[in-house]
């Protein structure tokens, strides 16, 4: 079974902080590390060679220093990396995104392709399942348990309320939850060998021309836009209040809890 | 001169790091209250190779270096000392000696389930008369057909109990001084060999510590590590070599307690403000932070000399006794700052103070440090 | 182009979702002229008695795909559905609920069209210049927020984040269309076989894992108050937790201590019921994302680190505030 899994090295936004005074992200110092649903994917797509056999490619599009992240997936016992870098894809929205990945993987063929569900920068959900409709393949979203039978990938689809035990067959698109499994630590002796002997494949846009239309890369590829983006406020002080009622107490609370959308 | 890490051993301490902190810590704790070796730490330890971390592939190990090896066991320091120790003793002082001096029979037979962490090792060269005076070994072995036959104790033999493999200093040929005494494999099993009593420690209370008993114990001459009469030689370069390790735990010891405290004091308030606005808060931790930078370059300095061939002993001598102070120093100020809470058991300041003091004491006191220091300046 | 906003209704088992009801509400609020309309998409199985319904929360037209292929959500069915809708009503936006329904139709459906599509959005208003839909929504793991446009394309579409916008009360003297438009639907279509659906049922959770914790200390006097604490809890949707003290009494379990030698929580939400905030709790729950304290004692720690902080009797406060909660949730929708 040819696994490729789509992984995007992202910042560790749980550990981005507001700067209270500027009201501005401190972005400084923030370690990058491997999207968690992509971890995911990887532990997801290791354990499916496992029992299927068959190798596992992982793919990234991103800048140079993505490379860090390819590492990390081929320490974890991916066969091969391949990032896919070049200017021309900056600034792609997810149309443009998932299409440039659609063609990396039109080139490495693939049976199985694993993503993550929603990256922790981007927080769209949107790229996997547009890579599947690209590629005109079924999808299988928030995988919570993926199994094999033979020929056929039994995969626990999600809901809210219940879950389908989906049956579906190469060649497929299933997106990864990071509640699907617990994703193994590299090895020391795969680190060594990431750095020491293993490649990283380079793929710029001449690679993968042959497979996309260009006009759907990048920024000017992009149906959308970000107009603008600004910070949240900074927490400041609460609010005390000391002399209340009970029932006065309790309409100041639901008014907090709307105002946050936690009701 | 590139202070830089390259990018294999960044990539390493991420992974030791994340690793520490989600399988080791949660067994710190208890490890210390119970004084309770940590059998899930060694199993996970085992699974991701780091018993094997220095080794060759084709022995089972991970293929990596001494700087990796020391970057291990000071982020296992940071969280669970005992743990480290259990790591560095193994690694460092049986399958290394192994390694370095054995045949290629005995490497077959003993280093690969070593490096592999399917057998535990464990190092005897202390007797109860013969401690920075190593000279002074009492363990007999003489031959008798196709065994040696070994006599004699042990003690605060680290792993002991759970080891299978032990490397044994014994004399074989008291006329000759230091140059009668030899290496000998032995295995738990053995007619003849028994472990005794399990010392009560004040610190690294997980770790397992014990007397070993040899009664006629029989040893196959095949056990024989490297030439005879070579042992005292072979046992001190196992122990220059095991400082590595011991200086990245005390390293790491130290560090693990400035973390703790810079977290406390961000927290903590007296007089209105966070302790960590205070003046002498400030400055304590600066120096501290300081002492442990510089350290840390002793620390890596030693190991790097090693992965490249050239005469480490010294460097590694310097960094066991820097480290090993560094240790005991900041444990105790880290405390202070912490105050009364920090005194209890609910923080786990009070276990590394304890924990750090041995790290000035075993596989070569601070004293014997000085002293290997001191005749390299060639002072006699 | 129509400037018709379309809105896709998901529903599960014959039932409508909420924010299907919102976003209803929303799209009323957006469009400007009499020729605009909002159009609401009811794809499933025998479900067409639900148009009316649709029709008194604000939509002008029901456009109703029922198909047995339909019955349970599959991706294959239903972009097709959807996508056969649009095409034929030529939308200028097309919304759906960030649910996991719509988080997987939404993207398919949005690429084989080949437009934009945004993700998550918490608020939507039109550019009064272009005309255009600014979609806002969080970003960075929710650090930052940001406004996107998608000013070439068409339908703009977008998902949005259930319980942000208002459903409109339902006005049963309104009337609109109902059409019905047949898909040609094949065998084929399904790509993947559903083997079997399970109901979930609750399982106790990691308090780690809870979006909401209410979380009790000392205050709450005795281990009974707990039961208080996890009817409030229930009405959040969320989990209880304990500082030490309780533990320590016998009050709860363990594996809900939350503190130093207990867990670390960051939940959206931290209620703090009873619990005075000494620095060992504090370490577990400060980085919550929005602290709300109840103590007797106004000089309580507690109070330095919560968001909102009432000096108060939490046996009295908490269970009117459970009360309070449902009478709210019952009113939006």
């Amino acid at each position: 079974m040819k696994i490729v899994v789509c992984i995007k090295q992202v910042p560790d936004t749980t550990e981005v902080r507001l700067d209270p005074v500027t009201g501005t992200l401190i972005r400084d110092g923030i370690p990058t590390i491997i999207n968690p649903d992509d971890r995911a994917g990887i532990e997801a797509a290791l354990t499916l060679r496992g029992q299927a056999g068959g190798s596992v490619t992982v793919l990234t599009m991103g800048p140079p220093q993505a490379d860090v992240a390819l590492r990390e997936a081929l320490a974890m016992g991916a066969d091969e990396a391949i990032l896919l870098t070049d200017r021309a894809f900056g600034g792609a929205d997810t149309w443009a995104t998932s299409s440039t990945i659609a063609a990396a993987l039109r080139k490495t063929g693939f049976d199985v392709i694993i993503t993550g569900r929603q990256a922790i920068d981007g927080d769209t959900a949107q790229v996997g399942p547009q890579i599947a409709e690209h590629l005109a393949i079924p999808q299988v979203s928030y995988a919570g348990d993926i199994q094999v039978e033979g020929e056929t990938l039994l995969v626990r689809r999600m809901f809210e309320d219940r879950c389908h035990i989906i049956e579906v067959t190469a060649p497929c698109l299933i997106t990864a939850l990071s509640e699907l499994n617990k994703p193994r630590y590299m090895s020391i002796a795969g680190i060594y060998d990431a750095y020491r002997k293993k490649e990283v494949t380079v793929w710029t846009l001449a690679d993968i021309e042959d497979h996309i239309v260009t006009g759907n890369i990048g920024l000017n590829g992009s149906p959308t836009r970000v107009k603008k983006s600004f910070t949240k406020q900074p927490k400041g002080t609460g609010t005390f209040v000391d002399n209340a009622s009970p029932d006065e107490a309790v309409e100041i609370i639901v008014q907090k809890l709307a105002e946050k959308y936690i009701i | 001169m590139d202070f830089n890490l390259t990018k294999e051993h960044r990539l390493l301490r991420q992974m030791y790091r994340e690793f520490a902190v989600n399988e080791i810590k949660p067994y710190a704790e208890q490890t210390d209250e119970e004084e309770r070796f940590p059998v899930e730490n060694v199993e996970q330890l085992k699974k991701y190779g780091f018993f094997g971390l220095v080794f060759p592939k084709e022995y089972g190990g991970a293929g990596g270096d001494y700087l990796g090896y020391a970057m291990a066991i000071e982020e296992i320091s940071k969280v669970c000392a005992a743990t480290a120790t259990i790591m560095a003793a193994h690694l460092s002082l049986c399958a290394a000696p192994i390694y370095e001096c054995g045949t290629e029979a005995q490497k077959q037979k003993f280093l690969i389930p070593l490096a592999k962490g399917d057998k535990l090792g464990a190092f005897g060269l202390t007797e109860p008369g013969a401690g920075s005076d190593a000279a002074g070994q009492q363990t007999k072995a003489y031959l008798d057909g196709d065994n040696y036959i070994l006599n004699g104790s042990k003690i605060f033999i680290t792993n002991a109990g759970y080891a299978e493999v032990y490397i044994i200093m014994a004399m074989t040929d008291k006329s000759k001084g230091t140059r009668g005494i030899s290496a000998f494999i032995v295995e738990s099993g053995s007619p003849g060999f028994s472990v005794g009593k399990k010392e009560k420690k004040m610190g690294i209370r997980g770790s397992s510590t014990c007397e070993i008993i040899m009664e006629n114990c029989i040893v196959p001459k095949e056990n024989l590590l490297g030439q005879l009469g070579k042992g005292f030689g072979i046992a001190m370069k196992t122990l220059d070599a095991g400082r590595i390790g011991i200086s990245a735990q005390g390293l790491g010891i130290g560090e693990g307690a400035i973390d703790e405290t810079v977290k406390y004091v961000k927290e903590r308030k007296q007089f209105g403000k966070a302790l960590a606005s205070f003046q002498n808060t400030q400055f304590e931790l600066a120096d501290m932070r300081t002492k442990a930078d510089a350290c840390q370059l002793l620390v890596y300095r030693s190991a790097h000399a090693k992965d490249s061939g050239v005469p480490y002993g010294t460097y590694a001598a310097m960094a066991k006794m820097y480290a090993g102070d560094f240790a005991s120093d900041v444990t105790r100020r880290c405390l202070q700052l912490m105050g009364g809470y920090g005194y209890t058991r609910e923080y786990p300041l009070e276990r590394m103070m304890r924990d750090a003091k041995i790290t000035e004491i075993y596989e070569g006191t601070t004293e014997v440090q000085k002293m290997v220091v001191a005749s390299s300046m060639q002072l006699k | 182009m129509s400037k018709n906003i379309l809105v896709y209704i998901e529903q599960r088992d014959g039932k409508v979702q909420n924010v299907s009801l919102e976003l209803l509400g929303k799209a009323r609020g957006l469009i400007a002229e009499a020729s605009e309309k909002v159009v609401a998409v009811l794809a499933g199985y025998q479900i067409q008695e639900l148009a009316n319904s649709l029709i008194w929360r604000g939509a002008d037209e029901v456009i109703i795909v029922d198909d047995r292929i339909l019955e349970e959500y599959m991706t294959g069915p239903y972009t097709k559905a959807v996508t056969a809708v649009i095409k034929k009503c030529d939308p200028s936006i097309v919304l759906f609920g960030a649910t996991s329904i719509g988080r997987d139709l939404a993207p398919r459906v949005s690429a084989r069209i080949h437009t934009g599509l945004t993700a998550d959005c918490t608020a939507l208003e039109i550019d009064g210049e272009t005309g255009n839909l600014l979609m806002t929504r969080p970003a960075f793991g929710g650090n930052i927020m940001a406004t996107i446009v998608c000013a070439e394309f068409r339908p703009q579409m977008a998902t949005v984040r259930p319980g942000v916008m208002k459903a409109l009360p339902a006005d049963n003297s309104r009337s609109g269309k109902m059409e019905v438009l047949a898909v040609d639907f094949v065998a084929g279509d399904n790509h993947v076989k559903i083997r079997e659906v399970v109901r979930e049922t609750k399982k106790s959770r990691d308090i780690a894992e809870a979006k909401c914790l209410v979380s009790g200390g000392r205050g709450i006097g005795n281990a009974k108050g707990f039961q208080m604490l996890r009817e409030l809890a229930d009405t959040l949707g969320g989990d209880v937790s304990s500082s030490r003290a309780c533990v320590d009494a016998g009050w709860i379990e363990k594996n809900r201590q939350v503190g130093q030698t207990g867990k670390t929580v960051r939940p959206a939400l931290y209620m703090a019921c009873g619990i005075s905030g000494a620095i060992q709790h504090l370490a577990g729950m400060e980085e919550s994302e929005l602290i709300i304290a109840i103590n007797k004692n106004n000089t309580a720690p507690i109070f330095d680190v919560a968001d909102l902080g009432i000096v108060g009797d939490v046996n009295v406060i908490v269970p009117k505030l459970a009360e309070a909660i449902r009478k709210y949730k019952l009113c939006k929708v």
